[in-house]
């Protein structure tokens, strides 16, 4: 990747994590241990990927994104705040009563393509979105973000099924592999793995990537464009909690706010690193 | 009665549906692998590239039709009412409900004239189920006229509806040439002073027959065809308890939740009225011949002149 590209989103990628560190403060609930994990792959997808219209949301040749693991709203919200959808002030009425941001991504939230976050039913919307488009013959992508405490939900096997079945090779379905879930590691409460195997034995072309350098991203999407008559699955491997270190791999801030000692000291550690960026 | 044409209205859906594609070329058609049970198959036909089968996975077929919505496609989701509002419930609530997208849910084989299958698919909740889902419109079409009607006025509205479909082919009352759906209107179709019938779907036949039968007893009846069960025909519901002061709903569907329980909650804060309900009690159905399981639990024009006489004669 381009270094000045690469330095510009790292940037990016700090200041949606302050966001997502000042919503859930500011709501005092939610989920920042997988908001974190996301937040390199959304800051790509957003400012460097996307065709997207921050003026215009629902412009109709824009590229869609579903937020399947709807639960990292934070994350989502905080890059189209970043990205100029909403204002970035907004972000601290995240779950407020009356508030437009709710708990879990809603499709009246400028920028928001579909309301999500009932495990399990983002990706098979993003096939149907995926569908329409080749029905129409739109160019646009689908995008999509799973956990991989998600796909333990039966119903992403279906559309896996589906996707491949239909060719949808307009949709990337990526998969958070940060390796926890609520009631702990993945592996020892239902193991999804092998995530990698499952996916291609259900027909999708599968790339691996690390989820917090922009050059492993960059390489991941470049080569899913490049996928034709399957759908591909990006299985990326993640830190629950990446950028604030108590949270890092931490499953405790899976749903947990910080206090406001915790909100402080993860403040102050993303600050710091973005002044060591931006210096 | 012997010439009485006979349809079941999971064949008007297809036959609405197919027809329907030449003038709405944004009306797309999902399965469930029942394209030939749900009579979608009718459509799949002549427009094969606009069926999509999504095999046996109802949960995903509610969401790709959330998708394809989402898109500005105008999609039905055909399946059984079983599996439609049962299986799938939760996905047609937060993907297709709550974003209200304009997904219709094409849903057959509803209620006990399932028949043979038994009690796992005689769906006599899903009227219940999908009520509760906010800004959901739900039409139960009494007979093929009124179906095929109901499926055009459910392409031009814009918002999730869920339509309910029969197995069992049943009387065509309603003369095309002059019937008219209006979307949340009910229709009356007798005007007496005695007691109101209000049914639905297949109950508005035996309805119609049941006052006939009760005029000659000297019984006179109002009758109303409630299709649309949400959002419900409030002022035809309370003109009707008032100039009767005695209601009586007919559903092929549980006691619990669907139209009974739909007409209670108008009349029990606009015109508090007596209410009978005829419809399934609280239990499970089993196979058998759709004839005689409709007779065995009651859903006949002679249980409802047999519950309507005695109503009356309470009064």
């Amino acid at each position: 990747m381009d270094a000045k590209l690469k330095k510009q989103l790292e940037i990016t990628a700090c200041k949606v994590r302050l966001g997502i560190i000042e919503g859930v403060y500011n709501a005092k609930s939610g989920h920042p241990g997988g908001s974190l994990s996301i937040a390199d792959t959304l800051t790509y997808l957003y400012f460097a990927k996307m065709n997207v219209y921050p003026d215009k949301p629902d412009e109709k040749d824009r590229d869609r994104f579903v937020l399947s693991k709807g639960h990292t709203a934070p994350a989502l919200y905080s890059v189209l705040a970043n990205r100029g959808f909403f204002s970035v002030e907004e972000l601290k009425s995240l779950r407020h009563i009356g508030a437009m941001l709710q708990g879990h991504p809603c499709i009246t939230i400028p920028g928001v393509d579909m309301s999500s976050g009932s495990l399990g039913q983002g990706i098979s919307v993003a096939c149907g979105m995926a569908l329409s488009a080749k029905i129409s013959n739109d160019t646009y992508k689908v995008y999509t973000i799973l956990g991989d405490g998600e796909i333990q939900e039966g119903q992403v096997w279906e559309a896996a099924m589906f996707a491949a079945h239909y060719k949808l090779d307009n949709l990337v379905a990526v998969v958070d592999n940060n390796g926890l879930q609520i009631d702990g590691n993945i592996k020892d409460v239902m193991s999804p793995y092998p995530i990698v195997d499952k996916f291609r034995a259900f027909g999708w072309h599968v790339i691996e990537m690390d989820a917090h350098d922009f050059d492993s991203i960059e390489a991941a999407f470049n080569e899913a464009e490049s996928i034709c008559g399957q759908p591909v699955a990006i299985i990326q491997k993640s830190v629950k909690g990446k950028g604030v270190s108590f949270m890092e791999n931490n499953v405790s801030w899976h749903g947990t706010a910080p206090n406001t000692e915790q909100y402080e000291q993860a403040k102050a550690e993303l600050e710091a690193a973005l002044k060591a960026l931006e210096a | 009665m012997a010439d009485v044409k006979k349809i079941a209205t999971r064949e008007s859906y297809g036959n609405a549906l197919a027809e329907l594609g030449d003038k709405y070329d944004n009306l797309y058609v999902l399965d469930a692998d029942l394209a030939a049970a749900t009579k979608t198959g009718i459509f799949k036909k002549k427009f094969p590239d606009r069926h999509f089968d999504c095999g046996i996975a109802e949960a995903n077929m509610m969401g790709v039709a959330a998708g394809l919505a989402a898109t500005g496609k105008i999609p039905f989701a055909s399946t059984f009412a079983m599996f439609a509002a049962g299986r799938a419930f939760e996905q047609v609530r937060n993907s297709i409900g709550y974003p209200h997208l304009n997904v219709k849910i094409g849903a057959t084989h509803a209620g006990i004239s399932v028949g043979e299958d038994g009690a796992t698919h005689q769906c006599n909740e899903d009227i219940a189920l999908m009520r509760t889902i906010p800004g959901m419109v739900i039409i139960n079409p009494a007979d093929d006229v009124e179906a095929r009607a109901a499926v055009e006025a459910a392409v031009k509205y814009v918002g999730p509806v869920y339509m309910r479909f029969g197995r069992l082919a049943v009387p065509v009352f309603n003369d095309p040439a002059t019937y008219k759906f209006e979307l949340g209107k009910g229709i009356k179709l007798a005007d007496g002073e005695d007691i109101a019938i209000i049914a639905t779907g297949l109950m508005v036949n035996e309805a119609i027959e049941a006052e006939k039968e009760l005029r000659a007893n000297g019984i006179n009846a109002t009758v109303i065809n409630i299709h649309t069960i949400k959002p419900i025909d409030e002022d035809i519901i309370v003109e009707a308890a008032k100039k009767t002061g005695l209601v009586l709903t007919v559903e092929e569907h549980s006691v619990i939740g669907g139209l009974g329980s739909a007409v209670a909650d108008v009349l029990c804060t606009k015109c508090p009225t007596k209410l009978i309900k005829i419809g399934v009690n609280d239990e499970f159905g089993h196979s058998g011949p759709a004839a005689m399981l409709l007779k065995e639990f009651g859903l006949s024009a002679e249980n409802i002149v047999k519950t309507a006489t005695q109503a009356v004669k309470n009064k």
